[in-house]
């Protein structure tokens, strides 16, 4: 969400603030992250572990990167391209927004994987999980929009939310480490 | 409320409380109101605020009147600029400063940027707004406006910007990377006028930004009221001493606009904290600001 409120920030120079902007930046977040639902989903029947998970994270966090340095341009080229406002900026979100959001996306269906213990418990995790996300997405929205838009410039909150996807991804891998240790020893 | 707008505001509380609504529209950006009282017609947007801000409006007894103080204030730049080729005014409300402009310069081309095409229908419906080949409306956003005339390399000869009327501030038309984008547009010597935020510490940020855009800033400010008229001009020097044209000054009269008067309060004065720092597009946390 704090990517999301960011990225109408982000297109309202070069394509404004009408509606259209703002539909076109919630249609590419949702299909974003279905096609990341989905790929997660597919991904956690393939020898599920806490490395991959690790490395989700990690990968969603650098696929943010290149919207910092390279947005500027990817608009002007798309300004340059599209006439039409509307189409203009659901072209900039698809090349902005798309894969970083894929990836996120994939996190909620391997989380299940990872955390899914019985079959009897897992309505209770993915109701944990929904519960996580979607708290965290408020808390997102909300810190962003009432401080950190005050407090940093919107690259120095894209390198905050790096930042932070990317030492959750490391906690992963340390996890993982830690736990891997003794099993080999056994 | 702080806006920039509470000057005509507090003017005209009293007597749009019990003012007699004639249309509502609802538009894709908010409900618009058309009220009528005392021979004066006024657009309104519908906002849960206390405190009415009227967007514009009409004298019915005497309708090219300006009814609002900063759309007087605004023909002060007539002296700066005496006869410009093009206008572009960023919001076009009820279309007040276009029909005022071609009334005094009927040569000249008036562009007006609306982003709701509501609006635009109901300044045609019921504030007279008429337009033809010299006054046209253009419906977008203002910046993205700008950023394709610059692509077409048009030029202008006087931007107006009057976007900010609204409850929400359009924060990306408030920021360096924008007004360096209008001076693109503005012609060699073009002339910069905006109303903008006062009583707020958007104040101080709004000034600064304008500051580390244009080298040269005047104001005007309102003798009663706190708000206030920028003008700022891509230019070496203001003119020392502004060319008084008989025949717009007569116009101006007649509109009921003395522009003498209005230079006279023109000033440099610098009563901002500058030390602040611009606002840009990466920071432009302006509605924040605004309270």
């Amino acid at each position: 969400m704090c990517f999301e409120l960011l990225g109408g920030k982000l297109l309202a120079p070069y394509f404004g603030s009408s509606v259209y902007v703002w539909g076109s930046i919630i249609t590419v977040f949702m299909l974003a992250l279905s096609i990341g639902y989905l790929t997660g989903g597919k991904l956690s029947l393939f020898n599920p572990n806490l490395t991959k998970y690790g490395f989700i994270f990690i990968a969603s966090a650098m696929s943010i990167i290149p919207t910092i340095y390279f947005s500027e341009a990817i608009m002007d080229w798309v300004f340059e391209l599209v006439e039409d406002p509307r189409y203009g900026s659901l072209l900039a979100s698809i090349c902005l927004f798309l894969v970083p959001t894929v990836i996120m996306g994939m996190i909620a269906p391997y989380s299940v994987r990872i955390l899914t213990e019985s079959k009897h418990s897992s309505g209770q995790t993915a109701g944990f999980l929904y519960f996580v996300s979607t708290l965290g997405s408020a808390i997102g929205t909300i810190v962003t929009s009432f401080y950190f838009v005050l407090w940093m410039e919107i690259n120095q909150i894209l390198w905050l939310t790096v930042s932070v996807m990317f030492i959750a991804g490391l906690i992963a891998l340390v996890i993982n480490f830690n736990k891997s240790l003794p099993s080999k020893e056994s | 409320m702080k806006y920039l707008v509470a000057f005509p505001i507090l003017i005209f509380i009293s007597c749009n409380l019990s003012a007699k609504t004639i249309h509502k529209e609802r538009s894709i950006y908010r409900n618009i109101v058309i009220t009528e009282k005392n021979e004066l017609r006024c657009m309104r947007f519908e906002s849960r605020q206390r405190s009415i801000s009227n967007q514009a409006c009409i004298d019915l007894k005497n309708k090219d009147r300006l009814v609002f103080e900063y759309t007087q204030s605004i023909m002060a730049g007539l002296a700066i600029k005496p006869s410009p080729e093009r206008i572009l005014i960023i919001g076009l409300g009820g279309g007040s400063l276009p029909k005022a402009f071609s009334k005094i310069l009927p040569d000249t081309e008036i562009v007006s940027v609306e982003i709701d095409p509501a609006v635009a229908k109901l300044a045609k419906k019921y504030f007279d707004y008429v337009e033809n080949d010299k006054i046209k409306t253009s419906i977008k956003d203002g910046r993205v406006y700008i950023k394709r005339a610059i692509k077409q390399k048009q030029k202008f000869d006087w931007i107006i910007l009057d976007a900010f009327n609204g409850d929400y501030i359009p924060e990306h038309l408030l920021t360096k990377e924008f007004l360096e984008e209008t001076k693109t547009l503005l012609a060699p010597n073009g002339l910069l006028s905006a109303n903008t935020f006062s009583g707020s510490k958007l104040y101080d940020y709004e000034s600064v930004t304008y500051q580390s855009v244009f080298d040269h800033l005047k104001v005007l400010r309102s003798p009663t009221k706190g708000n206030r008229i920028i003008f700022a001009c891509k230019c070496d020097e203001f003119p020392e001493k502004f060319v008084l044209d008989e025949l717009t000054r007569n116009k101006l009269l007649l509109l009921g606009i003395d522009l003498s008067a209005l230079i006279r309060r023109l000033s440099n004065e610098v009563d901002w904290d500058t030390s602040v720092s611009p606002l840009t597009d990466q920071f432009s946390p302006a509605n924040l600001l605004n309270r």
